[in-house]
């Protein structure tokens, strides 16, 4: 056991089980009668205050605390002023500053105020005599131990469950099962995931339309270097299909290369240097969405996970593990982009099934 | 004691106030409430108003919440909105942001109790955090406290999930951000993920089920079980009565201090309002929040910056420095350790160490005592070099957290301030152990420095043969207890391996774990100067120490200064 | 000697050293760093005009004198090399008057030094000067021309700025234009205090790792919409008091940590400090 060399301050009584000491030894350091360790040299004496020894200090004090408190009652009528003096009937941002700086710096007046005034008073003027309270330990002596241990076997041994062990595996078993009706009730929150984490809006023949004015877009639209938010055609606020969901999973981005820019894996799919690419991060769902078209990075603002757009956007950086799945595109009979299929992976962030 | 209530005291009540106070006592018995509790005496000291801060910030954010909630639409139907704020009328969002929106712009004060309710919440966490942090390294959570230890931490992770709560409930583009990053760590949880995320969304992400749920939580469940957390935790602190700091007159079996009535229901009381009102304050002049710029949840737009509140960015940290290729496919499965690890493993492993670090270094000490004297932080060496450790650590995460704004300002790159994180997280808290360890002994040499040869005076004089000393004046016995009250502690005793007859003893090896641990702790200890040691330096030191003690020397031996 | 030696117990002598050495330390630092300045205000007078032979003359004085050394005397590109260090300038054929006038009427051109982006600063060069030179690479082959109209933020609407701001724009210059960092040291500048004009060029041409927004992606009308939305972020961004820089939750956090704790701990030492 440790080895406590100075155990508790001389003169104290020890309470039980309270020794720092364990069964080790405690070095005897006693050298010419000297103690092992220094005595407590009790409470310093009392230094008194200012307001303690000159009645005019106590006065002074005693009025910086009722200046407190009347400062917070102006406090509050500068907070009454205030509510009543701007009316937020579409409001400018300068007539809403200065409702809120009115009211704010009232409130503010107000309960400092009260708080200073209480504290200053506590300080300056009551009693500043260190007072002494004697500790008493938690721990119960033995005898309301014993008394403690019998009753409880008293009530056990009444409740039977001893002599009756049917009862208590019959009990431990239904208490076992009594979570899973509870679990069970919350499982009707939500519907299981089906195959909707894997799907998007995208398909074949679907137009491309640019986020957030929902027009179709025009291969000639797109200069080399400019980047386009799109959605797919025909998800509206109110449409057929739920909106925040489906844009969640089919939010993405059309880009024009050079031509002999794009990856080769990217080729197929391309429509004469236009990429298109999922732009829900493959790590947690953010918006990748900063386009860096001088070294043709794709950059996602939240955990800053890289994609490189001339390499099919795989990761170069960051936590996302998967590249962003392109959008195979080309275009309609009227000359708008179109997808020429679905995404080529899945949007948005891995789950186990993923595989 | 329903008796005493019929029997008249000293002649019946006169007055109101004692008839009202009658009343009251007999039927709550307040009489023997006041007797027991009015003149408690409590311990002054500025790091013990931490956790007041920490309360008092709870209180302020149920009152400003109440507010919110008269005005707030937990609902995420999308609406085209028609509010007070012109920029954004006729945008589609949710019943929820719009309301949030038009609780700032058209309720007089709404926007004052919005920012009080989020200055509040930011303040309250960060109250908790110092407030542990003066706990852990005063020592504080000792026996009997450990169970209120426990109690905190649990009170500590409730609080940041309840913020983060609370910063989702408006469902603009930020807090939208941060709920897309919630659903993908749910996602990435093993087997069961993709289903709880349906199961907590109502469907697909964002759905309309999450928002009423979460205000549910963030409004009625964490607050009550909260509340009910604080409640013990108070409880527990009369109980056990308040620590106090070593100094003289204080021993382990008292508390030294103020009555509760009337100087801490002053000062404690006081202190509430001076909590709302610096609050008040930061709300009346610093903007924070302004979610009418971030316009409605959408997946589609991001913001550069976007960032949890402070509490979160040492999570959001940890995930920024994770490398990708963490992510495995396994037999057709993927299993997301580039998010399991660091959003998940390594604040639970937080929670679990500080959860069980009592019974660690109860275990190391062997010290089963009771400590109501708080431990100065440079006696506890190892202990207060781990504190430090772990907050240099944390540190380190939550800066990365920032990274972006950090480069921004700074003319850094994210990415060297990422890879340069990476590292550091390993390497920088160790040396941070080994340097605060070091000061501390370097502090308590220093202490015994002071208590065997006194403290200097900055007066140099020079003796007759020529030696140049600073004179030491030797310190009053209160300046000494301070330095030499502490307990000093050495190392676990190695027990033989084998036991008399040469069995082995059963146990060996785990008491081996402890010994090294025992060591780790107090292999280099520095003891507190005893009686005999002082004595012993007298005595050698004696021809210098009279010196020092004559005054009649400093007549006649002037004070030269090495300007001449 | 003897009061330096008492000073140096003061119990105020800790704190203030530590001040003093923060105090240095980030006067070391501001000295180290390069000041950003904002550009001036520059009144769009002389329009450039690739047809005006003076002008163009004028320009490709100003341009050999002092550009070519990087984007060759034909203002095809080229590379320099001044000891270890080599500076490369792009071909300047195509990139039109908006470029050049965004380039150096910000103070971005001529670059100062190597590094991740040519920063913001005072524009070395006049409205004549600038324009002159925008007029000669406009005539070199067709780009973008210095934009004329559909700059009056009074004229656009905020709202729907608002929106395509958000989509198009605060991914990398964040949701109030405070900008924002991008990979490997470079980053999206802060969009406050810059002309509408510039904002309107910068779109149009892509400069630097920003992508091109052309007129048939984010119609001159929502180019307007922007301007006018960045005008009203200027003014109208922080009724709730100061903006803290619209950073979002990093700076809020400092100030919680440093204004609310710190403060708070300063309440929490005046109350715990006994009364003298």
């Amino acid at each position: 056991m440790t080895d406590v060399i100075h155990s508790n301050p001389v003169g104290d009584s020890e309470p039980s089980g309270a020794s720092p000491s364990g069964s080790g030894t405690t070095v005897d350091t006693r050298a010419g009668g000297l103690p092992d360790r220094f005595d407590n040299p009790g409470l310093p004496e009392h230094r008194p205050r200012m307001a303690d020894i000159d009645v005019a200090a106590a006065r002074r004090a005693e009025r910086q605390v009722a200046i407190c408190f009347a400062l917070s009652a102006v406090g509050s009528i500068v907070t009454i002023v205030g509510y009543f003096l701007v009316r937020l009937a579409e409001p400018t941002a300068a007539e809403l500053r200065t409702s809120n700086t009115l009211i704010g710096l009232g409130l503010f007046l107000t309960l400092f105020g009260i708080g200073v005034g209480a504290v200053h008073w506590a300080k300056t003027l009551m009693p500043d005599h260190e007072q002494i309270e004697l500790r008493h330990a938690v721990e119960s002596t033995p005898e309301v131990k014993a008394d403690a241990a019998d009753i409880v076997t008293v009530g056990i041994d009444e409740s039977g469950i001893r002599r009756r062990p049917l009862i208590l595996a019959s009990l431990g078993g239904a208490l076992a099962i009594a979570p899973l009706p509870a679990i069970l009730l919350l499982k009707d929150t939500g519907p299981n995931p089906g195959n909707s984490l894997r799907t998007s809006l995208w398909e074949e023949g679907v137009r491309l339309v640019r986020d957030p004015d929902k027009t179709p877009i025009l291969a000639s639209d797109i200069e080399v270097g400019s980047i386009v938010h799109i959605l797919p055609e025909g998800l509206v606020v109110g449409g057929e299909f739920s909106y925040l969901e489906e844009k969640a999973k089919a939010a993405a981005i059309v880009l024009r290369l050079e031509v002999e820019e794009v990856a080769e894996a990217a080729r197929p799919d391309s429509y004469s240097g236009l990429v298109a690419y999922s732009k829900v991060c493959t790590h947690m769902g953010c918006s990748v969405a900063l386009y860096e078209q001088s070294t043709q990075t794709l950059l996602c603002p939240c955990h800053q996970s890289s994609f490189d757009v001339l390499d099919n956007c795989r990761v170069t950086f960051g936590p996302a593990d998967r590249p962003l799945p392109q959008l195979p595109i080309g275009v309609d009979a009227d000359g708008y982009l179109v997808a020429t299929g679905g995404l080529k992976g899945t949007p948005g962030p891995s789950f186990w099934e993923l595989g | 004691m329903t008796t005493t209530a019929a029997a008249p005291r000293a002649g019946a009540p006169q007055t109101t106030i004692d008839k009202l106070a009658d009343f009251a006592d007999s039927r709550l018995g307040a009489a023997q409430i006041i007797k027991g509790s009015a003149r408690k005496i409590f311990p002054d000291h500025w790091s013990f108003m931490l956790g007041e801060v920490a309360l008092y910030s709870f209180v302020i954010l149920l009152l400003s919440g109440v507010f919110l909630t008269f005005f707030y639409v937990p609902s995420a139907t999308l609406i085209e909105y028609d509010g007070v704020y012109e920029p954004l009328r006729g945008q589609y969002i949710s019943e929820a942001y719009a309301s949030t929106v038009d609780l700032s712009w058209g309720v007089r004060g709404g926007l004052l109790m919005r920012q009080i309710h989020h200055w509040a919440a930011l303040i309250f966490v960060a109250a908790t955090i110092v407030h542990m942090a003066r706990v852990f390294f005063t020592g504080a959570f000792r026996k009997p406290r450990e169970l209120n230890w426990v109690i905190g931490v649990l009170l500590a992770l409730l609080a940041v999930f309840e913020g983060f709560a609370g910063y989702s409930l408006p469902d603009d583009l930020l807090s939208g951000t941060g709920l897309r990053i919630a659903s993908a760590i749910i996602l990435a949880i093993p087997i069961i993920g993709s289903y709880m995320s349906f199961w907590v969304f109502g469907g697909e992400f964002p759905g309309e089920a999450f928002i009423p749920r979460l205000y549910t939580i963030h409004v009625l469940l964490l607050p009550a079980i909260m509340l009910a957390l604080i409640a013990g935790h108070l409880f527990l602190v009369v109980l056990h009565k308040h620590t106090q700091y070593p100094g003289p007159g204080r021993t382990n079996q008292n508390v030294v201090g103020y009555p509760l009535l009337p100087v801490y229901a002053a000062k404690a009381g006081g202190f509430f309002f001076i909590v709302f009102g610096v609050i008040a304050f930061m709300a009346a002049t610093i903007q924070i929040n302004p979610i009418w710029l971030f316009g409605g949840y959408d997946p589609s737009p991001i913001s550069a910056g976007s960032q949890p509140d402070w509490y979160m960015g040492f999570l959001d940290g940890s995930v920024r420095m994770t490398p990708g290729l963490l992510e495995w496919s396994i037999g057709g499965y993927t299993l997301s350790n580039n998010i399991l690890i660091p959003a998940l493993v390594l604040p639970g492993l937080l929670t679990g160490v500080l959860v069980a670090y009592p019974w660690i270094e109860q275990w190391a000490t062997g010290d089963r005592g009771e400590h109501h004297l708080l431990d100065r932080p440079r006696n506890a060496p190892t202990r207060t070099g781990l504190g430090v450790m772990g907050l240099v650590f944390y540190g380190i995460l939550w800066a990365n957290g920032g990274n972006d704004v950090i480069a921004t300002h700074l003319a850094l790159s994210i990415n060297d301030i990422t890879n340069a994180t990476r590292v550091a997280l390993f390497v920088v808290p160790p040396i941070a152990f080994i340097v605060t360890k070091r000061i501390c002994l370097g502090l308590q040499r220093r202490d015994r420095e002071r208590v065997l040869h006194g403290k200097e005076t900055g007066e140099v004089f020079r003796l007759d043969n020529g030696e140049v000393l600073e004179r030491h004046a030797p310190l009053s016995a209160e300046e000494r207890w301070l330095l030499v009250q502490h307990d000093g502690y050495t190392p676990i005793e190695a027990g033989p391996a084998v036991d008399a007859n040469g069995v082995r003893r059963p146990g060996t090896a785990l008491q081996g774990v402890r010994r090294r641990l025992s060591n780790f702790y107090f292999g280099d200890s520095v003891l507190p100067v005893t009686p005999a040691e002082l004595a012993a330096a007298h005595a050698v030191h004696q021809g210098h120490e009279a010196i020092e003690a004559t005054d009649d020397v400093q007549h006649n031996r002037p004070a030269i200064t090495s300007d001449h | 000697m003897i009061t330096v030696m008492r000073a140096r117990r003061h119990r105020l002598a800790l704190p203030l050293l530590l001040l003093a050495s923060l105090l240095g330390a980030g006067l070391l630092y501001a000295a180290m760093t390069p000041l950003a300045t904002a550009t001036a205000e520059q009144p769009v007078t002389a329009v450039a005009d690739p047809t005006d032979a003076e002008q163009v003359a004028y320009g490709r004085e100003l341009f050999l004198a002092n550009c070519s050394t990087c984007h060759g005397f034909d203002a095809e590109g080229g590379s320099t090399e001044t000891g270890s260090e080599k500076v490369s300038g792009p071909s300047l054929i195509g990139v039109g008057a908006a470029s050049v006038d965004f380039q150096v009427g910000t103070g971005r051109m001529p670059l100062q030094a190597t590094g991740p982006q040519a920063p913001v600063k005072q524009p070395q060069y006049d409205d004549v000067e600038v324009k002159a030179m925008a007029a000669f690479i406009a005539s070199l082959a067709p780009g973008p021309a210095i934009p004329s109209e559909f700059l009056d933020p009074a004229a656009g609407d905020v709202g729907e700025g608002a929106e395509v701001f958000r989509t198009n724009c605060a991914m990398c210059h964040n949701f109030a234009g405070s900008g924002g960092a991008l990979t490997q040291g470079k980053y999206a500048p802060s969009l406050r205090d810059v002309e509408p004009v510039h904002v309107y060029e910068a779109m149009l041409t892509g400069p630097q790792a920003m992508p091109v927004f052309g007129d048939n992606n984010v119609s001159p009308e929502q180019k307007q919409n922007i301007v006018a939305y960045l005008d009203y972020m200027e003014t109208e961004s922080a009724p709730g008091g100061l903006s803290l820089g619209l950073l979002g939750p990093v700076s809020e956090g400092l100030v919680g940590w440093i204004v609310g704790i710190g403060g708070l701990v300063a309440c929490a030492v005046w109350l715990g400090a006994k009364a003298t």
